[in-house]
């Protein structure tokens, strides 16, 4: 019964942070620098990770596509299920469980320590919500920077998946006929409902460490075990809105 | 022993006036789970006011500075800042309020100029070169010019509360509010923190709450002091009649003696767990 309770009270504060922020939207234009900077840490800094890590999941998909669809003779398919993988399912999946891991938990370490060592008390008395300028600029700054995450991670992964197959002799197709099989079955509405998606989930990820982080209690013990738990919470959260998310835009 | 007299606080920077700010506490009772930590406490700070809180450690001082900051919920009773819920952010908008933080609560990712320019930046108080002036200005006040670029990891104790008095002024409040102002300082740069606490009162007609162990500034600042214990207001009155005063408990609290012979935390000892 208190396990529903801490759920349905951190939905709740999910919620009001997430009004409270939007209620100060007309006021980015003004926080041009903190909005770049934010731009810079979740997309910039993040963007080497994404591409090393999409790399090899296109190199993983196509060998074991190759692999299966060796004994059914299709293998010249494999650019159209590497294509359709990552554009619908793993690019958007894997680039935000590494948003949540590198970006929100230094997200939620920040504004743990800050709430801990009462910087955000500071705030509040100074009539500067933390909502404000900590994070709508985050949340902006997701926003903006996870399609273009998306986009490099479908590229590098599709190519992953072409160097497998080429070079791979037991797989051996050309690098023509994999992206012609890619291009065939692989739409830009696949792609769109990935960037969506990795939209959706960036955003949670943002708000869920964020709203963690400002409701963090006690001492540096409890910032650790904030960080744990606001990743935990938007691995989980992935997982779920990935369903629901992907019978939307069905 | 200073009087309030003014109905009107000046901006110390531009001279404005601004309504003078007046603390209402009305049985204002806190509790953090089953520990009861401010019980009934009533008082009021007249407009202009520097209102002195005393009591030992753990007796509800800071906890009752956080309610009038606006930055906890009572339990029971209420606190009103000139008339107005100080946890609302519109009361936040019409009264400027500043509290100095007993660990100083800068902001550590922000150079030590930064910390107090952030304040008139976001509430647009004038250019950039009318926001240096303000902030060297209240460097200057606490001989802090040569930290302005230096961050709050790089200084010591003291320095961050001098920081964070200087990020207060800046602020050019309606109410003051410290916490432990003079706790860290080396005794010339406390007298010099009350000497700055008494000159806005005296100049600008600042309400001030002051939360400290500091007998000295109590006594030579204070319009009034109000003595705390066990979360209840023991004392209230003149600095004189607190330091005429025949309560034991009082009399032990200001004028502690050093007994070796029978010491206190041999009595604390043998004393029943509540």
């Amino acid at each position: 019964m208190k396990q529903i309770q801490i759920v349905l009270e951190g939905a709740g504060s999910l919620v009001q942070l997430l009004i409270r922020t939007l209620s100060y939207a007309g006021t980015l234009p003004r926080q041009w620098a903190r909005f770049i900077e934010q731009c810079y840490m979740i997309g910039y800094t993040t963007l080497p990770i994404v591409a090393v890590l999409s790399f090899f999941i296109g190199t993983v998909l196509a060998l074991e596509a190759g692999y299966s669809m060796e004994g059914f003779g299709a293998k010249q398919f494999i650019g159209s299920l590497v294509g359709l993988a990552m554009a619908r399912e793993l690019g958007p999946m894997m680039t935000s469980v590494l948003l949540a891991g590198r970006v929100g938990s230094a997200i939620t370490a920040e504004l743990a320590s800050m709430k801990v060592y009462q910087e955000i008390d500071a705030l509040t008395t100074m009539n500067i919500p933390a909502a404000k300028i900590l994070v709508l600029p985050r949340l902006a700054a997701v926003l903006v920077m996870m399609p273009v995450l998306i986009v490099i991670s479908n590229i590098v992964g599709w190519f992953g998946g072409a160097v497998v197959a080429r070079y791979v002799t037991s797989i051996g197709i050309s690098s023509e006929a994999y992206f012609a099989a890619l291009r065939q079955y692989t739409g830009f509405k696949d792609v769109l409902n990935g960037a969506t998606k990795a939209e959706v989930f960036g955003f949670v990820v943002v708000l869920v460490c964020c709203n963690i982080g400002l409701n963090t209690r006690g001492g540096p013990r409890e910032i650790g075990a904030a960080v744990t738990r606001a990743v935990v919470t938007s691995l989980i959260m992935i997982l779920v809105l990935d369903y629901f998310v992907t019978k939307l835009l069905e | 022993m200073m009087e309030a007299s003014c109905s009107k606080t000046r901006n110390p920077f531009t001279g404005a006036e601004a309504d003078a700010v007046r603390i209402k506490v009305d049985a204002l009772s806190k509790k953090f789970g089953e520990l009861s930590v401010l019980r009934g406490v009533s008082f009021e700070v007249k407009p202009g006011e520097i209102f002195v809180i005393m009591g030992p450690s753990g007796s509800g001082k800071s906890v009752l500075l956080r309610h009038i900051a606006g930055l906890e919920v009572p339990t029971q009773g209420s606190v009103a800042v000139d008339g107005l819920d100080p946890t609302l952010e519109s009361t936040r908008e019409r009264v400027r309020l500043a509290l100095v933080f007993q660990d100083g609560a800068l902001f550590n990712s922000l150079s030590v100029y930064d910390n107090l320019a952030l304040y008139p930046r976001e509430h647009r108080a004038g250019d950039e070169n009318a926001i240096r002036d303000k902030v060297m200005r209240s460097l200057r006040i606490l001989s802090l010019e040569k930290s302005a670029g230096q961050f709050p990891s790089e200084l010591s104790g003291g320095m961050k509360k001098r920081v964070a008095i200087a990020r207060a002024l800046v602020m050019e409040p309606q109410l003051l509010l410290y916490d432990e102002p003079t706790s860290e300082l080396d005794p010339v740069m406390g007298a010099t923190i009350s000497e700055i606490i008494a000159t806005l009162r005296q100049e600008y007609s600042v309400t001030s709450i002051v939360v400290t162990h500091d007998r000295e500034l109590a006594l030579t600042i204070s319009s009034r002091v109000g003595i705390l214990m066990g979360g209840k207001l023991m004392s209230l009155g003149l600095p004189g009649d607190l330091r005429n005063s025949r309560d034991p408990r009082i009399v032990d609290f200001l004028n502690p003696k050093i007994d070796v012979e029978h010491p206190r935390f041999k009595e604390l000892e043998t004393q029943d767990i509540p």
